[in-house]
């Protein structure tokens, strides 16, 4: 299982990559093992205000949908509409396969997040 | 199930882990719901053939003089039109006409009958027909002893031939026999859950192993409640605890070609239904699918006709055959015609749905349907 160590992470499994005040978010390779054939994703609009912990966007494999929440609070800037046409890319290759894109707030809430070791280390890999 | 209490696991247990399947409770046993991928396991079987571990569900045998007619009693088919061999679906209902359960029913000699139940019933269908068990018919519940696998499939015939010899050929549609394996005695039903032709094979516990072993080396893939869930909702098949429950009649489920009103002797319930067809059908069953990207339905969801609520959706997968949401559902019957279009509530939004005819998979069985 693959934990990229440029990367933060969620204890709801979704990864970050920072970049200025901007927040760049997809799911772990952990969860799309978990979560199995993705087959559908629905993601925010841009210009949304989201605070962290709040579910954002949806994603159902076969036999359920679960939620992605926001790890840090601030606005979409930009979402990859490419993915819900082929959301099968969040399996094959998860940390390429970013959902959007968060504009942080309050760029101090990154503290509450996990790095690679701590990630590895909650998730048994 | 209570909480705390434990799973039960079937003679396959062992070799699900060794194929790395992913476990989980189902009915109160520890269950593969998927090997290597649901998709990859459904189309399987929809291609070639896969094999399902059934060993949770239940096998009663009766016998008696008076067997047929007290079965007759207690199940809406009519156990009467069976020949020695044959099987068919049938339904056992409370006095209200609600579900119990739906099973299939075979005759496998002249006062002999072999019942499968779905597993989450064995208890509750035991308990109600010793609680009207009559003198003259013997009941015995044989779950336990035995190991059950469902082979299905294009190819599942030709892989019950290598298996079983040349020299063996499958019953027809819904017939039964049994055959040789090894020093048991496999009896073999032409029946199955999926849509597609096959076999489902019942075996003494200790010879499940090897047979699994035998069917995976003749080429069936292991597949997974997942993709069984997919191809019996792809199929239309109801499943007892969604579709079908103490509340609900076989009449609103669409299963009248299962319900013999008119037989002789009557059965329990039969009161119920014939009042509830006079009177017309509030609700009714239907399958429906979701039109373009929209998300997969998923039972608890709601349907809307305009602003009024008249469904609920009961099951909901993505149909890995039709590339989209798929789902069953108890409608108004004033929605409930094929072609209807309805709005599904899901997260907040309203997606659009069209009410289909079944099954909604129309190729393997129903190939031109």
């Amino acid at each position: 299982m693959k934990v990229p160590d440029d990367l933060k992470y969620t204890a709801t499994h979704e990864w970050v990559r920072v970049e200025g005040d901007v927040a760049t978010v997809g799911i772990t390779d952990h969860a799309q093992a978990e979560l199995t054939d993705i087959v559908y994703l629905e993601l925010p609009a841009p210009g949304r205000r989201v605070t962290a912990k709040s579910p954002v966007a949806a994603i159902e494999s076969v036999k359920a949908a679960s939620d992605i929440y926001a790890p840090v609070s601030g606005e979409i800037v930009e979402v990859n509409s490419a993915l819900p046409t082929d959301p099968g890319a969040v399996n094959a290759t998860p940390y390429q396969s970013w959902m959007f894109k968060i504009r942080m707030s309050d760029p101090g809430e990154l503290e509450a997040l996990q790095d690679s070791a701590a990630y590895r280390q909650a998730t048994g890999h | 199930m209570a909480e705390g209490e434990r799973t039960l696991k079937t003679p396959l247990h062992a070799a699900h882990v060794a194929l790395g399947a992913r476990m989980a409770p189902f009915a109160g046993w520890e269950m593969p719901i998927q090997y290597t991928g649901i998709l990859e396991e459904h189309r399987a079987v929809r291609q070639a053939t896969g094999v399902f571990d059934i060993s949770h569900m239940g096998e009663f045998f009766f016998s008696g003089a008076g067997a047929a007619a007290w079965l007759n009693g207690l199940l809406t088919n009519d156990i009467s039109r069976l020949s020695p061999g044959e099987g068919h679906y049938t339904l056992l209902l409370n006095e209200r006409g609600g579900v119990i359960d739906d099973l299939i029913a075979y005759r496998i000699g002249a006062d002999e009958y072999f019942l499968v139940v779905n597993a989450s019933k064995i208890d509750e269908d035991a308990a109600w027909m010793r609680g009207h068990l009559q003198a003259g018919v013997s009941f015995e519940d044989r779950s336990e002893g035995i190991a059950a696998v469902a082979l299905q499939g294009p190819r599942a015939i030709a892989v019950f031939s290598e298996v079983f010899g040349a020299g063996a050929t499958a019953p027809e549609r819904f017939h039964i026999a049994s055959f040789d394996f090894g020093d048991a005695r496999a009896i073999i039903a032409r029946t199955g859950y999926t849509g597609e032709d096959g076999v489902e094979i019942f075996v003494p516990s200790a010879a499940g192993a090897a047979l699994w072993d035998r069917l995976l080396a003749a080429g069936a893939k292991p597949a997974g409640l997942g993709a069984r869930d997919t191809l019996r909702l792809e199929s239309c098949y109801p499943l007892n605890g969604h579709e079908l429950g103490p509340e609900r009649t076989p009449l609103e489920a669409g299963l009248r070609f299962a319900v013999a009103l008119e037989k002789i002797g009557g059965f329990l319930g039969a009161e119920v239904l014939r009042s509830q067809a006079a009177a017309g059908l509030k609700e009714r069953l239907v399958a429906f699918s979701v039109e373009g990207a929209g998300a997969p339905p998923r039972a608890g969801y709601s349907l809307f006709s305009g602003q009024d609520r008249v469904g609920e959706v009961t099951s909901g997968t993505f149909s890995p055959s039709l590339a989209r949401g798929i789902g069953m559902a108890y409608v108004a019957a004033a929605s409930a015609s094929p072609g209807t279009r309805l709005e599904m509530e899901v997260r907040g939004r309203r997606v659009p749905v069209v009410i289909a005819r079944k099954p909604l998979y129309k190729g393997g069985l129903y190939e031109g349907s």
